[in-house]
């Protein structure tokens, strides 16, 4: 039964020595892999490694691999926004990313980063769906977002949304012309890029008891308490919240793990500035 | 001005429905409405209408999937095709997966699942009728009907939503301020251990006015904690009376 | 553990509630006591069922109203065979745990080749069993090997809720002293809520099981045991 959401029985099997190392260095600040407790793994991009995508982008945190491939269609709006395109997010956790992924159809985490993905995108207005109306009530672009993770090494939703946020930015859009309610498109040319309003960003900020980490790396998410992921816009605003794990926190936790993630955030932004400015730089082959 | 130019707040002040910002819709708690269950609740934030189900502990088939040191916890968040005002699939949807994951992890933070190694406990939730808050009144449900069980627990957990319409901060929101506000996020949280176990946001808030949801939906939960944790009481109260 | 309460006795409470607080310079963060059904936490005691408060000498602890039976090593349970293996039955206790009860422990020198377990126990049967081992890696072992253990012939089986059975039982046999002087049936309480009641007429049978469902129905009340008394004898009138 699909939806009934079940303990997680297959993890990976982190060693107590290390479970216990882990804990023991983040109540003194530190971590195993040298990080401090508020810094982000190196994270490396790759524009468009896949050309038949209008758009796709990878991202590496760590070791965690996501590429996110971007198709624009022509398609109908949804009944009840008839002057808006369509958006929508998939995630797909493969085999080949983690020895704990079994083939099947998207389980609950799979599905969880991809709707938390869509809703820091949608509301915050950065794909400006009502700029992607073709023929009002009947004709709207339809941009399909599909995050595929590669290497599961800690920390999805981080890079699945700064690979979502890149894919968009590299996406273009084929040439069209409308004449009446006729549409054509030149497959040849691919030009317009998406419309696009100010991009956000998440951070994921791990914690056990009252300490924090930011961006856990595989072998920290399974000896932490639990994850919050906070996505912000350029202006610290929050355009989206996810609480992930089994154990609460306290409000005060909560709020410190708020003011560090928005520090955070603007590391980020400062990353897609550069890529996005100077893409050459940033187009290298797949690997 | 609310999405879509839809005015959430009335010129007096209040909500569309008549309440205050930071007031609660009607809330009812009823303990132990289903015979079959281990435990079971119905409860009612307005008009949302939700009951929850526990089975358990008891065994886990296939063996194998069983944990060895304590109890799996399963959940089901589901909405029935009537619940909402245009018939919904009974099929399982990508939220309703969601929103199964986010329930079982706050019921998760609180029972004492090593109590009951080799068991599954499960726990059903089934929307019947939606109007907003229908994922923090299956929390506040099923953990009634968790405690109704006799399953340990650190804390009863309780869940309300608070959001964002016409540019201020609103209590417990039903799905028309839901669907044409500015933001909506679910707060689950135990009282008595000072710890939130279910938190998202969907929407655009500030920091400060984050903060100041989270608050005002721990106020909110306060009040439903008490009203839960009085119907818990209240089945029982004969128990100890003596007898005709 | 000295500890001062904040609840008085046969007080409603639910996980969660503050029950009273640790005394003396030990200083416990976080500890769990399921035998009593409470939490310590910072040297505060919390319920972590919905259960009724009683208060001992050396703490606090609470009985949960609803509850289901956790096996424990020598209890005395009645059990239904569900199941049939190759060398063991497998037995429903009424616990969240499936009981086993080998084909070793029924028959003198067992042989699965040679001993078909189905002549012996088939599936609905119901025994009177001790629990011979139990612990948290495998599910509980059975026995019936004592005289007064074995399948069940006769008589009537009542349920009660498990968390009733110390209550049926009462402080130094009280209550099942009562019940079996009053009654003149013969009357064995299982710890997992099953009681085998035989007695040598249906006035009888209907008095005890109505007793039964007294104790069952008001656990807490004030003056239960002579309630129970009373109401046998009224009904039976001495006999």
């Amino acid at each position: 039964m699909i939806s009934l959401s079940t303990t997680p029985i297959r993890s990976i099997v982190i060693p107590r020595y290390k479970k216990d190392a882990i804990v023991a260095a983040v109540k003194k600040g530190e971590r195993i892999d040298g990080r401090r407790y508020s810094d982000f793994r190196r994270i490396e991009v790759s524009l468009n490694p896949v050309s038949r995508a209008n758009g796709s982008a990878q991202v590496k945190i760590g070791s965690t691999m996501v590429i996110t491939g971007v198709k624009a269609e022509i398609g109908s709006p949804y009944p009840d926004t008839p002057n808006e395109g369509v958006l929508q997010v998939h995630a797909e956790f493969v085999p080949l990313a983690s020895p704990i992924f079994e083939a099947g159809p998207p389980d609950e985490n799979a599905i969880e980063v991809a709707r938390v993905v869509d809703r820091g995108l949608r509301e915050s207005r950065f794909v400006k769906l009502d700029e992607l109306v073709i023929i009002p009530g009947k004709k709207v672009w339809s941009i399909y977002v599909d995050i595929y993770l590669l290497d599961h090494g800690g920390n999805i939703i981080d890079a699945s949304m700064l690979s979502s946020t890149l894919a968009l930015y590299a996406c273009r859009l084929p040439r069209i012309m409308v004449s009446g309610e006729e549409i054509v498109i030149d497959r040849d040319v691919y030009d317009k890029q998406i419309p696009l309003g100010d991009p956000v960003v998440s951070v994921t900020v791990g914690f056990i008891e009252d300490y924090l980490l930011v961006d856990p790396s595989i072998e920290e998410e399974a000896v932490l308490d639990g994850k919050l992921t906070f996505i912000f816009d350029k202006k610290g605003n929050l355009a989206g919240i996810q609480k992930t794990g089994v154990k609460g926190i306290k409000t005060k936790t909560l709020e410190q793990a708020l003011e560090l993630s928005q520090k955070k955030s603007q590391e980020l932004f400062e990353l897609i500035e550069k890529v996005i400015s100077s893409s050459e730089n940033y187009s290298k082959p797949l690997a | 001005m609310g999405k879509y130019g839809v005015k959430l707040l009335r010129d007096d002040g209040l909500r569309l429905d008549g309440r205050r910002l930071d007031e609660l819709r009607k809330i009812r708690i009823e303990v132990g409405v289903l015979k079959n269950a281990n435990g079971s609740a119905l409860v009612e934030y307005g008009n949302t209408k939700v009951i929850a189900a526990v089975y358990g502990p008891r065994d886990v088939y296939p063996k194998h999937v069983a944990l060895p040191d304590r109890a799996l916890v399963r959940c089901r968040y589901h909405m029935a095709p009537f619940s909402t005002k245009e018939r919904k699939s009974p099929a399982p949807t990508r939220r309703e997966i969601e929103l199964s994951k986010v329930i079982r992890e706050a019921l998760e933070s609180v029972i004492f699942t090593e109590l009951f190694p080799r068991t599954a406990i499960d726990i059903f939730v089934e929307v019947i009728q939606s109007d907003g808050g229908t994922r923090t009144a299956s929390l506040t449900a099923a953990s009634v009907a968790l405690a109704d069980a006799g399953i340990p627990m650190k804390d009863i957990v309780v869940g309300v939503a608070v959001g964002k319409i016409d540019g201020v901060l609103a209590l417990d929101l039903n799905d028309i301020e839901d669907q044409y506000g500015e933001a909506d996020m679910p707060v689950g949280y135990a009282v008595g251990l000072g710890e939130i176990v279910l938190l998202q946001l969907n929407g655009l808030l500030t920091s400060k006015e984050f903060i100041d949801a989270v608050k005002l939906a721990i106020r909110g939960c306060e009040q439903i904690y008490k009203l839960a944790k009085e119907a818990l009481a209240k089945n029982y109260m004969s128990v100890s009376e003596p007898s005709g | 553990m000295k500890i001062k309460p904040i609840v008085v006795e046969r007080q409603i409470v639910r996980p969660g509630d503050l029950l009273g607080y640790v005394e003396g310079e030990q200083s416990v963060s976080f500890m769990l006591y399921p035998d009593k059904n409470v939490y310590v936490k910072e040297n505060r005691v919390y319920s972590s069922v919905l259960g009724v408060v009683v208060i001992e000498d050396d703490g606090i602890s609470v009985i949960p109203l609803e509850g289901f039976y956790i096996p424990k090593k020598d209890d005395l349970v009645i059990g239904t065979i569900v199941g049939i293996g190759l060398t063991s039955w497998i037995v429903d206790i009424r616990s969240p745990y499936k009981a086993v009860l080998n084909g070793s422990d029924v028959i003198e020198d067992f042989n699965p080749i040679q001993h078909d377990l189905r002549n012996y126990l088939d599936i609905g049967d119901q025994i009177l069993a001790r629990i011979v081992s139990c612990d948290r890696t495998r599910d509980p072992v059975l026995t019936i090997k004592s005289r007064e253990l074995g399948k069940i012939i006769d008589g009537v089986i009542v349920e009660v809720k498990p968390s009733r059975v110390p209550r049926i039982i009462g402080r130094n046999k009280s209550m099942l002293n009562i019940l079996l002087e009053y009654s003149g049936c013969n009357i064995i309480v299982a710890q997992n809520g099953l009681v085998w009641v035989r007695c040598s007429d249906k006035e009888r049978y209907d008095a005890v099981i109505n007793a039964i469902k007294m104790i069952n129905d008001k656990p807490h009340m004030k003056g239960l045991t002579e309630a129970v008394k009373t109401y046998l004898q009224n009904r039976l009138g001495g006999r």
